[in-house]
């Protein structure tokens, strides 16, 4: 079978996290890790050669097969089955590429950033069930084995955040990452069974049965009998479980208001917030609706306006919390939260053509959405990284201990400004072309959400600047760097960060080009909502106003921040207290959250449900247990031990019987 | 010729005598030669009515000798256990064996 080895991608990371599981205790450190990186690096090899030959074979009708190398019926259930099995298409073989290629960067880089770390091996165990987990959701057949490995990820994604548990922080951020994102995640199984049900199908696979049923298009008598059932999915069910999957992404992706838990992931080791809570796991519903695509366009595309709304929002609340924050880590946190809104917009705003075809525009949204997803985890990884070299150097995430690092961290310092300007959307790096593209489908959708986003992406540059201006540049904390002076990071640190720079820049240079002289073999050409060739064209005027309004940020972050002491942002501070005050406590998200579970969930249903729980449904089974007790106890006597008394009742039994049975 | 209502009798009176000596003999030897007559009765009963009822047919001359087959496998069982339970209590009455219940 020609994608045989896809199995191995799977496979590989598994065994390594069983056997650092069981035996990681006995091993080294650095056998630990070099059993991690080494399977690590052999799928990075295999997604890549998978790409490689996905991308190299010959379109069929224009478009790129998907391909199932591997699917068994799991769980068979009637007419509906659970199968398990490996799906390449060309969503999920981008997605192959960007996990592969962070998660080995991030596992070289945790050789420096963990080293003599109590639990390395178990951190590397716990990696590479990240990476296994986060394969399968998107190598995943059907909606329910997503939904699995989309369980999965968040079990490691809770290990992961709570990876220094003797720290109550630690424990306290990992718990409210999992409870968050699995309130969410009831929503998404909600939408599942609702889809399974009335499909009679979980496959991604809707041009099979599934599609019939609903449009009750095909002839067959089945779907005939079914036909008012298909009518009422296509008009009512689907939208609506399109929309509760929707939440379920709203909570692993950091939507507002499921944002909460992401922030406080920051408790985690930077190298894991950098491949989780930044490049792969929080755009698993950004991937999930790129996923249910041609579902959303056939029977909910007017229910994608709550996908870019909700987006706008949050990516509007996220960049203005940003540029209040004072932990580096926070900043990155809420400029990630940011940025997964811009994809979710991107994917919202692409509405169908005419007759529900696939017209530039529907290619265009989908397309920026999932190149930004793809750019975005390069540079964010690298960025995240790259705060990691700096906490590692001075010992703490405030910015205030930081400032004037360019001199000491030069490798950090050059790649992160790279990384910088890249989410900044500075032409010729990485971000500009996807963010470009992604505002482009916004002025198509409309133009307000496009000035909107237009506005975001300044504040982005903004924060982004003011960001780097306070690591880098300022004034020197002298009592903080009075113990040791910083340094640069080890070798294993910096690679990583170069490797992601290369990236950020390569596909940046070949995108801008591309994109304003309309190359063919852009990233359009490998992803696009119908599959066929989409060569990226860019709006020049657009292109243009971003790239002016993006300068301009910089230059006002630079005029604000740069300096030696900044009497503009005090001036600011003082001027308006109590708005910087409320943006720098997440304009009271965790606080309202706080009260409305708190006060009214646990006061008001909970504690009466717990009542009666303890009272009318505990004491109903302890009263059948004391029924069954006192019965037993009364009827213990009649076994006497004596065998010819049980011979004497037998025999009474039995005439008995006989007596009735003949009166009968 | 016996008539058959004689075989009924002579299986009841065994059947009755067999069940009167399981419930009131103790020696665990008298227990087990009761219970071979409740046997033989039955035996007894399927000869005879096979005969009536089925003059040319064989089939409970055939039970009656897989129960005397069975029956002696089984009192072969029934004396073992009773020279063990009589080694262990150094008796052969049921009553000595009434704390096995607990």
């Amino acid at each position: 079978m020609e994608y045989s080895y896809s199995i191995f991608i799977l496979l590989l990371p598994l065994f390594s996290f069983i056997i650092l599981g069981l035996a990681g205790m006995k091993m080294s450190h650095k056998l630990a890790g070099y059993i991690g990186t080494c399977s690590l690096g052999i799928v990075t090899i295999l997604s890549y050669l998978c790409a490689f030959q996905y991308f190299g074979a010959d379109r069929v009708n224009d478009i790129y097969p998907t391909i199932v190398p591997y699917n068994f019926t799991w769980l068979p259930l009637g007419s509906l089955h659970f199968d398990l099995g490996i799906l390449l298409d060309p969503i999920s073989v981008v997605m192959l590429i960007v996990i592969s290629t962070v998660s080995l960067m991030v596992h070289i880089y945790s050789f420096g950033y963990m080293h003599g770390e109590k639990g390395f091996q178990r951190y590397y165990a716990f990696l590479s069930l990240f990476t296994m987990s986060m394969l399968g959701l998107v190598l995943a057949t059907n909606i329910f084995q997503m939904y699995m490995f989309w369980e999965l990820v968040g079990v490691s994604s809770y290990l992961l955040i709570g990876f220094y548990y003797p720290l109550k922080p630690a424990i306290a951020a990992s718990k409210k990452a999992f409870i968050v994102t699995r309130f969410a995640d009831m929503f998404f199984l909600i939408g599942i069974l609702m889809f399974g049900y009335f499909t009679h199908s979980f496959s991604f696979n809707f041009a099979g049965h599934g599609a019939e049923v609903i449009m009750g298009e095909g002839t067959t008598p089945f779907i005939m009998a079914d036909y008012g059932r298909a009518i009422t999915a296509g008009a009512m069910i689907i939208p609506t479980a399109l929309t509760l999957m929707f939440i379920g992404g709203a909570g692993k992706s950091a939507m507002f208001p499921l944002h909460i838990w992401l922030p406080d992931a920051m408790e985690g080791p930077t190298p894991v917030s950098a491949l989780i809570h930044a490049a792969t796991m929080v755009v698993a519903g950004v991937f999930q609706i790129a996923r249910m695509f041609p579902l959303w366009m056939a029977f909910a595309p007017h229910t994608l306006s709550i996908v870019v709304w909700v987006g706008v929002f949050t990516a509007f609340y996220a960049a203005a919390v940003a540029c209040a924050q004072s932990d580096i880590k926070r900043v990155l946190a809420f400029s990630t939260i940011s940025q997964i809104a811009f994809m979710m917009v991107a994917l919202g705003v692409s509405m169908p053509g005419h007759e529900g075809l696939y017209d530039d525009h529907t290619q265009l949204g989908y397309m920026a959405g999932m190149f930004h997803l793809f750019t975005h985890a390069m540079f964010k990884a690298c960025l995240f990284l790259g705060a990691g070299c700096i906490i590692h150097a001075v010992h703490s995430n405030e910015m205030a201990l930081m400032g004037g690092l360019r001199k000491y961290m030069p490798v950090t310092h050059i790649t992160f400004l790279i990384s910088c300007l890249a989410i900044a959307g500075i032409p010729f790096f990485s971000g500009f072309s996807s963010k470009d593209e992604i505002i482009t489908a916004c002025f198509q959708y409309s133009p307000v959400v496009g000035w909107i986003m237009t506005g975001i992406a300044a504040m982005t540059a903004f924060y982004m600047f003011r960001l780097y201006y306070g690591i880098f540049w300022g004034t020197e904390n002298k009592e903080a760097l009075a113990h040791h002076t910083p340094h640069e990071a080890p070798l294993s640190m910096t690679i990583p960060l170069i490797v992601l720079c290369v990236i950020t820049v390569g596909v940046g240079i070949y995108s801008t080009l591309g994109g304003f002289l309309g190359w063919e073999g852009s990233f359009g050409s490998f992803v696009s909502a119908s599959g066929k060739d989409y060569i990226i064209h860019f709006d020049t005027q657009i292109a243009l106003t971003s790239t002016v309004i993006a300068i301009l940020s910089i230059c006002l972050a630079t005029y604000i921040y740069k300096g030696e002491s900044q009497p503009i942002a005090d001036r600011l501070y003082k001027t308006f207290p109590k708005l910087h005050r409320a943006a720098y406590k997440r304009f009271y998200q965790d606080e309202i959250w706080q009260y409305v579970t708190h006060r009214i969930i646990f006061r008001c249903v909970s504690t009466p449900i717990a009542w009666f729980d303890r009272h009318v449904v505990d004491g109903t089974f302890n009263f059948m247990a004391w029924g069954a007790n006192e019965a037993g106890e009364s009827i213990r006597p009649w076994q006497s031990g004596d065998v010819r008394q049980y011979a004497v009742w037998f025999l009474t039994g039995t005439v008995a019987l006989t007596l009735i049975l003949l009166c009968i | 010729m016996i008539p058959v209502e004689c075989y009924f009798v002579l299986s009841a009176l065994l059947f009755f005598i067999g069940v009167y000596g399981f419930v009131t003999r103790r020696n665990l030897i008298a227990m087990l030669i009761s219970v071979e007559l409740v046997l033989n009765a039955v035996d007894i009963n399927f000869a005879a009515i096979n005969r009536l009822l089925y003059p040319n047919g064989n089939e409970g001359m055939f039970m009656t000798l897989f129960v005397i087959g069975v029956a002696a496998a089984e009192s072969a069982v029934a004396i073992a256990i009773i020279i063990n339970v009589y080694r262990q209590f150094k008796s052969d009455s049921v009553d000595a064996i009434q704390n096995m219940k607990r």
